[in-house]
C-alpha cells in the first residue's frame, strides 16, 4: 500500500473502509523513501510481490520529495521513526549509526548469506564490523560520449573500452581545434566535478589511494595527490568554460547539442540525454581513460540503500522485508524498471539496454575495486571542502599551491594526527 | 519645491523631460521587462536560440502549464495561509503593544518599547536554529502555522514601533478627557483609539502582506514540502526541475510578484505611509 | 462612544484609587500577549543560541530524544579564526555593505528625477518603486537569467563590446558584484520611495529664500535640501544596512555561495553550516551568527541611541 505524505486522508478513510477485515488482522512495516515517479512505481510492484508472498504484512510506504527528505529523514528518525528509511552507504549513513538512529542489521546479512551475494557492497555497507544497510542498487560513472560531435571533429569514435589517456588527450586538441568542447560538466551544485576528480584519482594512482584520501590519511601535498592534479591540470583547458555557474542539465544540452562530446557522468543522465533528443545510435559510453599504466581499474558506482530504524516498532516484519530487497528477484525487478545495476551478484540485467549491460561489465570486471563517490566516501564537512577545491582547480589551476594548502588544513583540523 | 518645477523651464527641456521619463523607465525595468516577455515565449524559440528576437507566437500555455503541471497553485494558497493569519495577529498583537506603550508612562516603558524595536533588527540567523528546533519539538514543523507563528512574533516588533509612535501623535487630551470620566481602560482603547487606527492599520496590513509574501529565509528553515511550502521556497525547488527552462521560471517569477504588486496598485498610499514613517518629521 | 462616556458619568469619583490599580495593570495586560510571542520567539531564542554557539551539535537527538551535543568551550570561535571561508564571508559583507551605501546617491538622483508634477507621474513613480515590492526570489532568478553565460542579456552585452562574453557568476571575482548590483535594484527602489516623501516636505520657503539668495544645483541640493532631507537619510542608511547583512536570499538563488564558496556571505554561510546538505553543525552555525549579530547590533545600537536622544528631547 502506497499513500502520498498527505492530502491523502480522504484516500486513507476509503481504503480503511473497504479493507478494514482484512487490514485488521495484518502487520504493518512502514518504510519512508524518497523515489521519483519511477523508482516510485517499481517499488511499488515490489511491495505488491512481498504482501503477495506474505498475506499477513502490510508494507506501507510513504513518499518524500528527494531534496526535503534529505532534512525530513533527520527529523523523523527521532520524532516519528518508520520501520524502514531510503538512505545512502558509506560516510553518508555513519552520523545516523552514531546517534544510535539505525539498527544493526548484522544478522539479515549473516541469516540470508549476503555476506556472498553481495560482496561487492560488504565495505560501504559496514560500520565498526556491524552492516547497517541493505544495498539495492547502484549505477556506474564513466564518460558518456556524442558520436556526432566525434564525427564532427574528425576524432575516432572509441569503443566501450575506452582509449588512453594520451589519446584521450589528443582527441580533445583535435576537439579544440573544431570549436568543440572535449569535456563537459555543469558545476554549480559541485558534486560533477568530485565526478572528474575520482576517477584522474583512481587512474592515477588507484581505489586505495581514493579511499585513504577520502578518509584523511593521504596529504594534499603528498606527490600521490600532486600527480593527481597534474593530471587533471591536462584536463583542465578542455572542460567547458563557465562551468562553475551551469547545472548539470544545462551541461546536458550542451553535450546533446553537440557543442561537446564527453560528458563524465552517472548512468542516470542517459535518460536526460535520451530526452533532448539522442539515441542509441548516437550516444555511447566507455570506462574513463587509463592514466597510470598497471594499475587495477576502479569505478565509481554510488549504492542506495534502505535502513531499519532503531525506533522500528515491527523489527521482525521489516527484516523480511529488508532481506526481499537483498534477494536476487526482487533488485532484478526493480532494477530492470528504473534501468540502475542490482547489487546482488545473482540478479540479471536486460541485455537490451546498452548503457546498462556496458556499465554492469564495466563493475564486474573493475579489479581495483568499486568506489562510492567522493561525498560518500568521506566525512560531509571534508567532501564539501574537497569540491570546492575541485572546482576552484577547475576554474583557476594556477591557484593550486593555495588550494592544496588549505585542502591539507581542513585536513589536519578535521583529522588531527 | 525642490528641483525647480520643470514648467518653469524652457520649451525644449520640458519637451526632453516627457521624453526621458518613458526611456528612463525602461531601462530600470528592463531585467523584468524581459522576463515578463519570455515567460510568454514558446519553448521552442528558447530551444533554437530564439531569446531576443521576434517571438514566434504569444504563449499563454507556459501559464496554463506552470498551473497544470507543477504545484504552483498550491504554493500560493499555502502563502495565503501564511500570510493572512500573519496580518492579523502581528497587527491585533501590535495594536494592544502600541498602545501600552503610547499612552502609558509605567517603569521600563521605554525599556521595552526599545527592546520590540532592537528585536526587529536582529539577523534571522541567531534565531533559526533554535525557532526550527522549537517548532519541530512543539510537532509544528512544515505546517504553515508553525511559519505563521513565527511570522506573528517577530514582525510585531516592527509593527509595535509603528503603532506606538502612531498612537503618540494622536491628540493625548481625547484619552485624557475619557479618563477624567472614569472610563475603562480597554473601553479607551476599544472605543476611542481604535477607531483612529484605521489608517496604520491598512498601512501596517498591506506592509506585512508584503514582507511575507515575500519571506524566502523562513519559508526555507520552517517548511520543506509541497503541503505546506509558499510559493518563494516553492519556487526555488521548481527552478531547481527547471534548469534551462526560462519560459517556466519566467511564469512562475512573474506569478509569484503578482500578489504584492497588486497589493501595492490597490493600496498605495497607505503602503507609502507605512514605509515612510519616520523619514519625516 | 456616547455610550462609555455615559458609563463613567454615572460613576462616583471615588473609584480614583481602584483605576489608578486599573491604570498599573492596564498597560501589561496590553503588552503580555504581544510580550510573550516577542520572548518566546526572539528573545530567548537569541540566549540559546549564544549558548549553542559553545557546543558541537549535529541537530540530532538520539532515540530516546536526548540532546547529543558536547560542549567545547570557545572552540567554535577558535576555529573560526582560521576558516577561511568564514574569512571570505566577513570580506563579502563588507563589500555589501559599502557597495550598498551607493542606493542612497541613485535613489536621491531618481527621486529628484521624479519629482516633478507632470501628467502621468504619479504612474511613473508607482513603476519606479516596483522592485522594491517583488520578492527578493524573483529579483534572483531575474537577474540569474540576465547573467547567464551563453545566451543571457548580460553575457551578449559583454560579448559584443569586448568579444569575449562574461559569465559573472561563474567568476570568483565578480560574483559578488553581480549580485550585489541585483540587490541594489529593488533597494534603490526603496530609497527612492524615501526620499520623494522626504522632498514633499521640504519647506518651500527656505527654498524660495535660497533661490532669491542666487543659491541653485549643487550648492541648493548640499546646503539647503539635503539638511532637511536628514530624517530620510538616516532611516534609508538604516535600511540598507540591515538590507546588506541580510543578503540571504540573492545569495542562495543566484550562486547558493559558488563558484567555490567566493560569494558566500555571513548569513548563507551560516545556513550553509548548520542546515545545509553538507552542514548540521549546529554550534558551529550558532557562533557564525553570533559574529553576525554581534556585527548588527553596532548599528543596532546606534539606533537605539538616536531614538533615545529624540524620545527624551521631546
Amino acid at each position: 500500500m502506497v499513500h502520498k505524505k498527505a492530502g491523502a486522508l480522504a484516500v486513507m478513510a476509503a481504503l480503511l473502509m473497504s479493507t478494514s477485515a482484512m487490514a485488521q488482522d495484518k502487520r504493518v512495516v512502514t518504510w519512508n523513501a524518497d523515489y521519483d515517479p519511477i523508482p516510485l512505481a517499481a517499488a511499488e510492484a515490489l511491495i505488491a510481490d512481498f504482501e503477495a508472498a506474505n498475506p499477513e504484512i502490510d508494507v506501507q510506504l510513504t513518499n518524500f520529495d528527494h531534496e526535503a527528505y534529505k532534512n525530513a529523514i533527520r527529523n523523523f528518525l527521532t520524532a516519528d521513526p518508520p520501520d524502514l528509511a531510503n538512505w545512502y552507504a558509506a560516510n553518508r549513513m555513519r552520523p545516523f549509526v552514531e546517534a544510535g538512529l539505525f539498527a544493526d542489521i548484522s544478522d539479515v546479512w549473516a541469516n540470508n548469506g549476503l555476506m556472498e551475494s553481495l560482496a561487492s557492497s560488504v565495505p560501504s555497507s559496514t560500520i565498526d564490523g556491524k552492516q547497517y544497510a541493505i544495498p539495492y542498487t547502484y549505477y556506474q560513472w564513466g564518460i558518456y560520449y556524442n558520436r556526432d560531435a566525434y564525427a564532427a571533429a574528425g576524432v575516432e569514435v572509441p569503443g566501450p573500452e575506452g582509449v588512453n589517456w594520451e589519446t584521450f588527450l589528443a582527441n580533445c586538441e583535435k576537439f579544440k581545434a573544431a570549436s568543440i568542447d572535449c569535456v563537459t560538466t555543469g558545476s554549480s551544485a559541485l558534486w560533477p566535478v568530485a565526478g572528474i576528480f575520482d576517477y584522474v584519482s583512481l587512474r592515477t594512482n588507484g581505489y586505495q589511494f581514493h579511499s585513504d584520501l577520502a578518509a584523511g590519511k593521504i596529504s594534499w601535498t603528498s606527490p600521490e595527490a600532486r600527480a593527481v592534479f597534474e593530471n587533471l591540470g591536462k584536463l583542465q583547458p578542455f572542460v567547458t568554460e563557465n562551468h562553475a555557474a551551469i547545472d548539470w542539465q544545462d551541461a546536458a544540452a550542451i553535450f546533446v547539442q553537440g557543442k561537446a562530446a564527453n560528458y563524465v557522468m552517472g548512468n542516470f543522465a542517459v535518460g536526460v540525454f535520451k530526452e533532448g533528443g539522442m539515441t542509441n545510435d548516437n550516444l555511447g559510453f566507455m570506462v574513463f581513460p587509463e592514466i597510470t599504466p598497471g594499475i587495477a581499474r576502479a569505478e565509481e558506482a554510488p549504492t542506495d540503500t534502505i535502513h531499519l530504524t532503531s525506533g522500528a516498532k515491527n523489527p521482525d516484519d521489516a527484516k523480511a522485508f529488508l532481506a526481499y530487497m537483498a534477494s536476487p528477484e526482487a533488485q532484478t525487478k526493480w532494477n530492470a524498471a528504473v534501468g540502475q545495476l542490482p547489487t546482488n551478484k545473482n540478479a540479471t540485467v536486460d541485455p537490451a539496454d546498452p548503457f546498462l549491460t556496458a556499465g554492469f561489465q564495466a563493475l564486474s570486471t573493475a579489479t581495483g575495486g568499486i568506489a562510492q563517490f567522493w561525498d560518500r566516501d568521506a566525512d560531509a564537512e571534508y567532501a564539501k571542502a574537497g569540491m570546492e577545491g575541485f572546482q576552484r582547480f577547475l576554474v583557476q589551476p594556477e591557484a593550486l599551491e593555495e588550494i592544496l594548502a588549505q585542502l591539507e588544513a581542513t585536513r589536519t583540523r578535521l583529522f588531527p594526527q | 519645491m525642490f528641483p525647480r518645477p520643470i514648467q518653469q523651464s524652457g520649451k525644449g527641456v520640458q519637451w526632453l523631460y516627457t521624453f526621458a521619463l518613458p526611456v528612463a523607465l525602461v531601462i530600470w525595468l528592463f531585467p523584468l521587462l524581459g522576463v515578463a516577455l519570455t515567460s510568454l515565449r514558446p519553448a521552442s524559440d528558447l530551444a533554437q536560440g530564439n531569446y531576443f528576437g521576434m517571438p514566434s507566437g504569444i504563449a499563454w500555455e507556459n501559464y496554463v502549464y506552470i498551473f497544470t503541471e507543477t504545484p504552483i497553485g498550491q504554493y500560493m494558497v499555502n502563502s495565503l495561509w501564511v500570510t493572512i493569519p500573519t496580518v492579523i495577529g502581528a497587527v491585533t498583537l501590535s495594536l494592544m503593544t502600541g498602545f501600552a506603550l503610547a499612552v502609558y508612562g509605567f517603569r521600563g516603558n521605554i525599556l521595552v518599547f526599545f527592546m520590540f524595536v532592537a528585536g526587529n533588527f536582529v539577523p534571522f540567523q541567531i534565531l533559526m536554529v533554535p525557532v526550527r528546533d522549537m517548532t519541530l519539538q512543539l510537532g509544528m514543523y512544515d505546517t504553515w502555522y508553525g511559519l505563521a507563528l513565527f511570522h506573528i512574533a517577530f514582525q510585531t516588533g516592527f509593527c509595535t514601533l509603528f503603532m506606538r509612535n502612531f498612537i503618540k501623535a494622536l491628540p493625548f487630551e481625547l484619552i485624557e478627557a475619557a479618563r477624567v470620566e472614569g472610563v475603562a481602560e480597554w473601553r479607551i482603547f476599544w472605543f476611542i483609539v481604535l477607531p483612529l487606527m484605521r489608517p496604520a492599520i491598512a498601512a501596517l496590513s498591506v506592509l506585512v502582506f508584503t514582507f511575507i509574501w515575500n519571506d524566502f529565509f523562513w519559508a526555507t528553515v520552517l517548511t520543506q514540502g509541497v503541503d505546506s511550502q509558499p510559493i518563494t521556497a516553492g519556487l526555488s525547488s521548481l527552478n531547481g526541475q527547471w534548469i534551462a527552462q526560462w519560459h517556466l521560471v519566467s511564469a512562475g517569477s512573474i506569478l509569484a510578484a503578482l500578489p504584492p504588486v497588486a497589493m501595492f496598485f490597490l493600496m498605495q498610499k497607505h503602503f507609502i505611509a507605512g514605509l515612510t514613517l519616520g523619514a519625516v518629521k | 462612544m456616547s455610550q462609555a462616556a455615559d458609563a463613567g458619568a454615572v460613576v462616583p469619583a471615588r473609584r480614583t484609587s481602584k483605576r489608578w490599580n486599573q491604570r498599573t495593570l492596564a498597560p501589561w495586560l496590553f503588552l503580555a500577549p504581544g510580550l510573550f510571542m516577542f520572548t518566546v520567539y526572539v528573545l530567548w531564542p537569541i540566549v540559546q543560541s549564544i549558548t549553542l554557539s559553545f557546543y558541537d551539535w549535529n541537530g540530532l537527538y538520539n532515540a530516546d530524544g536526548d540532546f547529543t551535543g558536547t560542549f567545547v568551550g570557545a572552540r567554535n570561535y577558535a576555529e573560526l579564526m582560521t576558516d577561511p571561508a568564514f574569512e571570505t564571508s566577513l570580506w563579502n559583507n563588507l563589500k555589501w555593505l559599502v557597495l550598498y551605501m551607493a542606493a542612497l546617491p541613485i535613489g536621491l538622483f531618481i527621486a529628484i528625477f521624479l519629482n516633478q508634477t507632470v501628467r502621468g507621474i504619479r504612474l511613473y513613480k508607482s513603476l519606479f518603486f516596483f522592485p522594491f515590492v517583488i520578492s527578493q526570489v524573483v529579483v534572483g532568478l531575474i537577474f540569474a537569467w540576465f547573467y547567464a553565460p551563453n545566451f543571457g542579456l548580460f553575457y551578449l552585452l559583454t560579448e559584443t563590446i569586448t568579444g569575449k562574453g562574461t559569465a559573472i557568476l561563474a567568476n570568483p571575482d565578480l560574483v559578488t558584484y553581480g549580485i550585489i548590483a541585483a540587490g541594489l535594484w529593488p533597494q534603490i527602489a526603496y530609497v527612492v520611495i524615501l526620499y520623494l516623501t522626504g522632498l514633499n516636505n521640504v519647506a518651500p520657503d527656505q527654498i524660495e529664500a535660497a533661490r532669491l539668495d542666487g543659491a541653485k544645483g549643487w550648492r541648493m541640493l548640499w546646503y539647503v535640501v539635503l539638511p532637511q532631507l536628514r530624517p530620510a537619510t538616516f532611516i534609508a542608511v538604516i535600511v540598507t544596512v540591515i538590507g546588506a547583512l541580510r543578503s540571504f536570499d540573492l545569495v542562495s538563488i543566484m550562486t547558493s555561495g559558488g563558484p567555490f564558496g567566493s560569494s558566500r556571505v555571513l548569513s548563507y554561510y551560516m545556513y550553509e553550516m548548520a542546515l545545509g546538505e553538507f552542514g548540521f553543525r549546529m554550534g558551529y552555525g550558532a557562533a557564525i551568527a553570533v559574529v553576525l549579530f554581534a556585527i548588527m547590533m553596532i548599528f543596532i545600537s546606534g539606533f537605539i541611541w538616536k531614538m533615545w536622544r529624540d524620545e527624551t528631547e521631546r
